[in-house]
């Protein structure tokens, strides 16, 4: 098993047409994703030859699903039109909507994530995520498929490249799926719903964490993670040495005040039994005397 | 925006602070403007009878320092005859993912502590961000707040109209403080915060001029030019990595690693981003090595879609740009896509000036004792 996505998931690019949702639908398709199809409005019918493989092009996530069964989306649209591509799949009532676009404005990804709600059939993973792999599986989003393969580690991270980092530095023992949730005030899939799903995941045996300054997250991941996770946690939180009110590259990464330290989300961690690490190698090595 | 408030003029000078005090007669306020909370603790607002007053105390408030920024502007308002102080703002909640109402009877300078100590006179209030603000759900919030009856109504509009601008011009906060009853009945807002989201700057092209580059840090704002997201911090190893997530973390092994070598520290923060283009990198380097405080540098990048050997390319190429112009050392540690490759582009450059680590920690330690030479 995995979280969220596996080899079963059938997968539609949205903005599969433009320039970064074709270089990714290239490499998602080596990494083994069935990708099924695409959509653009207005190029509905036609069709785009991918790496050997012919993909339809469609008018709407819902002709998309009908057309193909696909259960999952991902989104690969310009901050302008991410709204209107996301309203389109929580419409379709798509299970699984990864959005991998930096930069839309907060009150759009806000609208779309109320209106996801009150229909409750879309989980929304991101914007501004590197979206999630379960390797050997299924990847959805740019993650490379290549740093590390299947495992039963589970991994959840604000931050692409730290995912990444974190999965090169546990390589030898694989993960179930790894979960980049993005680094915008407003995201769809909280650190709180991963680690609810890897712990339900009989699969995964111990889970990563990875978080930064700014906001609350992980202060009420680490109340969730000591009500209900049993399962081993390693953590690490990135801007222990950040200044105050400066903002550090992601939206959502700023101290401000007292809150959002780094070192105050290392101590809730900690009362919550999560071990934490103060640079990525150390926590990789308190996840390896864990499982070794 | 259509929220009633009283007359007021902007001054530079406290020449003009009087000038504008006597042309609205009796009365006035001199309010430092500045990009930042928690004026009025900080001196910054002030009480003048006549022109006189108003030019003395502007004096004192130009060129005051308020948390790091210079007051370089006064806003010269006509003191209202104040009957009670209130306080609304509209804002973006993270926690739950939502906007959030906050309404006060307890308006005025000290709206944190009414937050802290008596969170019962404050009303907080979830708005659907789909469906927005209805003039009943107004109403209701203005209930909740304790608003006395004979301004209930007029809150509620102003509440309206702040969701309006709130919503119109993508802010992430609309906060007016202190929202006045005066003596004669009316309601009027005295001052107000606004913070507005960068990512919907494609929306409002009008958002631009009011950014303020006088209080930049100028490498900041050289970096801006250049479409770089840079930070300018109060150390000597100059840092360029790619994502956000890593280069903090890079932030924080290399001020651990300096702690062994007399407690050096990270210069700047900057996110080269996906493509890490040689002009990019070229960019960074030129902005790095324009801070006189950096001593070393350090290049981290864990290469996902960017290939290593663009970045050593890059890197290279950079160095040939830079030329003369490159004189401090730079650490490197490469990992990823591609990694064999671009660590042979770097090792067959062999740049005087460059060497290459494997780890991440190694690499940030060879950095901080490189700085502290």
């Amino acid at each position: 098993m995995a979280i969220f996505l596996d080899e079963k998931s059938k997968v539609i690019v949205q903005g599969m047409t433009g320039s970064e949702g074709t270089k990714h639908t290239k490499r998602m398709l080596a990494a083994g994703t069935k990708i099924v199809g695409g959509v653009t409005p207005g190029k509905g019918g036609q069709s785009v030859e991918i790496d050997g493989h012919t993909l339809p092009v469609f008018n709407s996530v819902k002709e998309a699903m009908t057309a193909t069964g696909a259960d999952v989306s991902v989104v690969f649209v310009p901050p302008k039109f991410a709204k209107a591509a996301a309203i389109d799949a929580i419409d379709a009532e798509i299970r699984l909507m990864v959005v991998i676009t930096e930069g839309i404005p907060v009150h759009d990804t806000a609208e779309f994530f109320a209106y996801a709600q009150s229909k409750g059939k879309t989980r929304i993973i991101g914007p501004n995520c590197p979206g999630l792999i379960s390797p050997g599986k299924s990847n959805v989003g740019i993650i490379p498929s290549d740093i590390t393969g299947k495992g039963k580690i589970g991994l959840v991270s604000k931050s692409g490249t730290l995912t990444y980092q974190m999965m090169y530095e546990l390589r030898d023992f694989g993960f179930t799926t790894a979960v980049g949730i993005g680094g915008d005030p407003v995201i769809g899939t909280t650190h709180i719903d991963c680690f609810k799903a890897f712990q339900d995941d009989p699969e995964t045996a111990a889970i990563v964490m990875i978080g930064e300054i700014g906001g609350d997250a992980e202060e009420r991941a680490a109340a969730f993670i000591k009500e209900y996770v049993r399962k081993p946690v390693v953590g690490y939180v990135a801007g222990f040495t950040a200044p105050e009110g400066k903002t550090m590259g992601h939206a959502g990464a700023i101290v401000s005040g007292s809150s959002g330290t780094a070192e105050a989300k290392k101590v809730a961690l900690e009362a919550a039994g999560v071990k934490v690490g103060k640079t990525p190698s150390e926590t990789a090595e308190l996840m390896r005397k864990i499982l070794s | 925006m259509g929220v009633p408030v009283l007359k007021g003029a902007v001054a530079t000078t406290a020449q003009e602070a009087a000038t504008a005090a006597a042309s609205m007669g009796g009365r006035v306020v001199v309010k430092a403007q500045v990009k930042v909370g928690g004026r009025g603790k900080a001196g910054g607002v002030k009480l003048a009878e006549n022109a006189d007053e108003a030019r003395e105390k502007a004096a004192a408030i130009l060129g005051m320092d308020i948390k790091g920024h210079t007051v370089h502007k006064v806003m010269i308002a006509q003191a209202a005859p104040i009957e009670s102080e209130y306080y609304l703002a509209i804002l973006l909640d993270r926690a739950n993912r939502s906007f959030l109402v906050m309404a006060s009877v307890s308006g005025g300078m000290d709206i944190e502590q009414v937050a802290q100590e008596t969170p019962e006179k404050l009303a907080k209030v979830n708005i659907d961000p789909y469906k927005g603000l209805s003039l009943d759900e107004a109403k209701q919030i203005v209930l909740k707040g304790g608003f006395p009856s004979d301004v209930a109504d007029e809150v509620a509009k102003v509440l309206v109209t702040l969701w309006d601008v709130f919503k119109k011009s993508d802010a992430t906060l609309v906060e007016v403080n202190p929202l006045v009853k005066t003596k004669d009945g009316r309601v009027i807002a005295l001052d107000g915060k606004v913070t507005l989201d960068d990512n919907a700057g494609f929306r409002h092209p009008d958002h631009e001029s009011l950014i303020d580059t006088s209080a930049t840090d100028p490498l900041e704002a050289l970096a801006k030019e250049k479409d770089l997201n840079y930070v300018k911090l109060d150390g000597e190893v100059g840092i360029i990595g790619n994502g956000a997530g890593l280069v903090m973390s890079t932030l924080d092994v290399v001020a651990y690693a300096g702690e062994k070598f007399g407690g050096v520290k990270p210069a700047n923060f900057l996110d080269i981003g996906g493509g890490a283009s040689a002009q990019v990198m070229a960019d960074g380097l030129s902005i790095i090595l324009g801070d006189p405080a950096v001593k070393s540098v350090f290049v981290n990048v864990f290469g996902g879609i960017t290939a290593c050997d663009a970045v050593a390319n890059g890197i290279v190429q950079a160095l040939e740009i830079l030329g003369g112009k490159a004189t401090k050392p730079i650490v490197v540690r490469l990992d990823g896509n591609n990694v064999a490759e671009g660590r042979r582009i770097l090792n067959q450059a062999a740049h005087p000036l460059v060497q290459q680590l494997e780890t991440m920690d190694g690499a940030a330690a060879k950095a901080a004792e490189l700085a502290a030479k």
